[in-house]
Order: C-alpha cells, then sequence, then structure tokens
C-alpha cells in the first residue's frame, strides 16, 4: 500500500462520479461541477503519474501540466457558467 | 507494524470520494457548492501528500477558491432572477421534459465503461518508469531559477503556459461577449463586520500574493497562485463596493488581460530575433526575463479572474431599474 | 523534550476539533452549531499552530505559522458573524 495506490484508486473513483453527474444530472450548475470533479480526477492520475518513492524527487512536467488543466478548467467553468445565467436569463423573459 | 500515514492515506482518499458523491448527491443548490470547495480543500492535502504542493497551492486558490466565488455568484445572480431568493434555483427547470431512464442508464453504463478502461489503463501501466525528472534536474543550472516546476512553466515548456494564457484571455473576451446587455443581480448587502474584514485584510493579500509570485523562483508558488491571490483582492472591492466598475475603465482593464499576453509573446520575439530559438533564454538575463514574465502573467491574471467573477462587461447604458444597492 | 510538548498541544487542538465537530453534528440550531465551532476551533487551531511552531525550526517558519494563524482567525470570525446575520435575516422574514 503506498500513496500513488491509494490516491490512484481515488482519482479513478473522482472521475467516474464525475463523468456519471455529467452526463446523468438534470440541473446545469451540477452538471459543470461534475465536469469540474472529472478534472479533478484526472489531475490525481497524472500526479501520481509523477510521484517517486519519497527519496526520489517528483517528476516536475506533470505537475506543470495539471497546474495548467487547473487555469484552462477555471476559465471553461467561467465561459460555461456564463452560458447558464444567459440561458436562464433568455427562459425567465420567455416566461413573461 | 503498518505505516500510520498509509492510515492516514486511506481515510483521506475515502474522504475525498464521499464527498465526491456528497457534492452532487445534495439537492439542495448552495449546499452542493458547499460540499465541492469542501472537496478541492480536501483533495489539495491529499496533493501535498503526493509531493506536489505547487499543484496544490493552484487547486486551493484556482481551482477552489475562484471557482467556488464563481459558482456561487451564478447561483446568486440564478436565484435573484427567479424572484424567488429563498428557492432553489433549480426549479425553473423542472418544465423541460424529463430524460428517459433508459437513457439515463445507458449513459451510466457508458461511464462505467470508461471508469473501467481508464483503471485498467492505470493498473498495465509500467510503474514508475524515468520521467522527465532526470533531464529537468539536468537542464536546472540553464534555467535561470531554482524550482523545476517554475522552470518547467515559464522555460522549458514556456509555449503550453503561453497558451495557458491565451485560454484565459479568450474566456474573458467570451463572457463579456455572452453577458452583453444582460441585467446585473442586485449585490448583496454585506454589513459592517465585512467591510471592516476587507480594509484589514486587503493590505495583507496584496503582500501574501507579491510574496507567492516573488518565492515562486525558487520555493512552491509562481504567477498562478499569486495571480489567484491577487484576485481575490478584486473580489474583495467588488463585494464591498469599494470599485464598482465604470464604462470608462474598459480601456484599462482590456489592456491588463492583454498584458499577459503581449508581454510573453514580446519577450519570445525579442529572444528569438537574437537567433536563439523563442524560449532559450540568454542565460545572464534569464531570471530577470522569467521574473518579468511572471509579473505582467500575475497581474493579468489578476484582472482577468476578478473580470470573470464580475461577469458582465461594465456598460454606459442601464434600463434596468432595479440596481437599488 | 520541545517535540513531545509540540506534540502534545497538536494533540490537544484535535480534541478541541473533534468537541467542535460533534457539537456541528448535535447542537439544534444555525446560532448553537456557530457557536460550537467558532469556539472549539478557534482554540483547536491557535494550539495546534503553537504545537507546530514549537516544532518548526527557523524564525522565518514560525513567523509564517503565526500570520497564517491571525489569516485565519479573523476569516472565520468574519464568516461566523456572516452566517448568523443571514440567518437571523432569514429567520425575520419568514412567518413561522
Amino acid at each position: 500500500m503506498t500513496p500513488d495506490m491509494i490516491y490512484g484508486a481515488a482519482g479513478i473513483a473522482v472521475f467516474g462520479i464525475g463523468l456519471v453527474g455529467a452526463l446523468c444530472a438534470q440541473d446545469r450548475l451540477r452538471r459543470v461541477l461534475a465536469l469540474k470533479l472529472c478534472s479533478v480526477g484526472a489531475g490525481f492520475l497524472l500526479l501520481v503519474g509523477a510521484w517517486r518513492e519519497p527519496p526520489g524527487t517528483p517528476d516536475p512536467v506533470p505537475h506543470a501540466l495539471v497546474i495548467t488543466g487547473i487555469v484552462v478548467m477555471v476559465s471553461a467553468t467561467a465561459v460555461a457558467l456564463a452560458l447558464i445565467r444567459r440561458l436562464h436569463s433568455l427562459e425567465a423573459e420567455d416566461e413573461r | 507494524m503498518i505505516d500510520p500515514l498509509v492510515i492516514f492515506d486511506l481515510l483521506l482518499a475515502l474522504g475525498i470520494v464521499a464527498l465526491a458523491v456528497a457534492a452532487l448527491a445534495t439537492r439542495e443548490s448552495f449546499a452542493m457548492i458547499v460540499v465541492f470547495i469542501v472537496f478541492g480543500l480536501v483533495s489539495a492535502l491529499a496533493w501535498v501528500r503526493l509531493s506536489a504542493p505547487d499543484v496544490a497551492l493552484a487547486e486551493a486558490a484556482i481551482g477552489t477558491g475562484v471557482t467556488g466565488a464563481l459558482l456561487l455568484k451564478t447561483l446568486h445572480h440564478l436565484r435573484c432572477a427567479t424572484g424567488q431568493p429563498g428557492q432553489n434555483a433549480t426549479q425553473a427547470q423542472i418544465s423541460a421534459p424529463p430524460v428517459p431512464v433508459g437513457v439515463t442508464l445507458a449513459n451510466a453504463a457508458f461511464c462505467g465503461l470508461i471508469t473501467l478502461g481508464l483503471a485498467v489503463a492505470f493498473l498495465g501501466a509500467p510503474a514508475a518508469g524515468p520521467g522527465f525528472e532526470g533531464l529537468v534536474a539536468q537542464a536546472m543550472p540553464q534555467s535561470g531559477v531554482e524550482h523545476p516546476v517554475t522552470a518547467v512553466l515559464l522555460n522549458f515548456r514556456a509555449y503550453d503556459t503561453l497558451m495557458e494564457v491565451v485560454v484565459l484571455l479568450a474566456a474573458v473576451i467570451a463572457v463579456w461577449q455572452i453577458e452583453r446587455g444582460l441585467s446585473d443581480a442586485p449585490a448583496p448587502v454585506m454589513g459592517e463586520v465585512w467591510q471592516g474584514f476587507a480594509r484589514l485584510a486587503l493590505p495583507a493579500i496584496v503582500v501574501v500574493g507579491t510574496y507567492l509570485l516573488w518565492v515562486g523562483a525558487e520555493a512552491p508558488g509562481g504567477a498562478f497562485q499569486g495571480g489567484a491571490v491577487l484576485a481575490a483582492v478584486g473580489l474583495l472591492l467588488l463585494l464591498t463596493r469599494a470599485y464598482v466598475p465604470q464604462p470608462a475603465h474598459r480601456g484599462i482593464a482590456r489592456g491588463a488581460f492583454v498584458l499577459g499576453t503581449a508581454a510573453f509573446a514580446l519577450v519570445a520575439l525579442l529572444v528569438a530575433s537574437g537567433g536563439r530559438v523563442a524560449f532559450e533564454y540568454p542565460l545572464a538575463h534569464a531570471k530577470t526575463l522569467i521574473l518579468l514574465i511572471e509579473g505582467m502573467v500575475t497581474l493579468s491574471i489578476a484582472v482577468t479572474l476578478a473580470a470573470l467573477f464580475h461577469g458582465r462587461e461594465p456598460m454606459a447604458l442601464k434600463h434596468e431599474g432595479k440596481d437599488d444597492t | 523534550m520541545l517535540e513531545l510538548l509540540g506534540a502534545g498541544l497538536i494533540g490537544l487542538g484535535a480534541v478541541f476539533f473533534v468537541a467542535g465537530t460533534v457539537g456541528l453534528l448535535r447542537f439544534p440550531d444555525v446560532f448553537c452549531r456557530l457557536h460550537a465551532l467558532t469556539k472549539a476551533d478557534g482554540l483547536g487551531l491557535a494550539l495546534i499552530a503553537l504545537g507546530v511552531a514549537l516544532q518548526a525550526g527557523t524564525g522565518g517558519a514560525v513567523f509564517r505559522i503565526a500570520l497564517i494563524w491571525g489569516f485565519v482567525a479573523l476569516a472565520s470570525a468574519t464568516c461566523g458573524h456572516l452566517i448568523a446575520r443571514h440567518a437571523r435575516q432569514m429567520a425575520g422574514g419568514r412567518h413561522d
């Protein structure tokens, strides 16, 4: 039992949960959040790949990739949320 | 004898999976976002255990802090637009026809298959084969900084980072276009204690953000973490209404959005014009150039994230009369 | 000796955190829960920060731990106030 196996399993589980949520949830906000869960799961797997047994230093390239991924994800989330706000206001206009 | 840290790892991993399930299973939208924020912070803790403190900082500041603020802002907006602040914002969507159970089941089965494939790939991967750490360690003396992750981000794989800044720029352009003409939700009134907290915290946050940027050259930290912390300054200013975006300030905002990308590309071009490859900084100036790029990118990230939080482009015409503070 | 004292303080802090969490789970309404959480966690955090500071080697690290403690204490006090304020407004607005 090493940290990479434990967190690797957790990452796969989080990714799967996020994927189910993204495809099956009805609520739009929940779907965006589920996609973010997917990205965290993917980050777990990349970091597990970069991890080395304690005397060794971890591989910095996947670390940089995950940081890039986090920033890209916040951009995508912001655009998705703006679309949700717009869609919601259009629906509210339709109902009136 | 089992290592006590393995027990800690197991508990943390179980907690992370449970929080992920709880975030999606919680019915109430506000509680869902709060559970998600807890999930993000706990997974940042797990990433520290995987000896990735840079990524943990970025996840805590950007992936959880800024994303959580964006989600809460959207929820507030949806609730105000529905006109029932106490009610669940999802009520308006019930009118949509329900998805057939078969489709949901097929989707779930599909997700299960993908996750299974991922697990097989994970277990089948060669255990801890040689990565890039040796190459990076060899090239570190030529990078100009002492911290490997910063060296990879701003020197060895600087193209990636340039494109990342461009993605952020594209996001803010898209948000301004999408929200054009959308009426703003009335800002929540936060009270005097909050104002006092903001006044106390603002200068401290500026110092912490700048420190994170500076320390990134030799220890965990850097442009993205520092930028996210500085973006918190923007959020505080917007929430306390100490700064209300004016239409006249759009030019400055646009300049700040482009600043990071422009400085990054300009340095690349200057280096390339000296008969070198685009990001092959001359060793004598490498640290100066990297810190210059990082400083500009940090400013750009801070302003962009704050603008993404504010959302709507400040417009000259305001024909909605419900903005009564 | 200093290490042992630090570990003892951290353990004591953890006990306060557990007490605060039990209060959060068992108390009936928002105000009681906030009372349990802010009081117990504030003390628990102070004890843990003190314990870690005793184990930290350098003056810079102690200074940073003190700063972190100050920020968290300030933020949690403000959050507690905001939640209580919101809860009171909600209670005032409803008819039951």
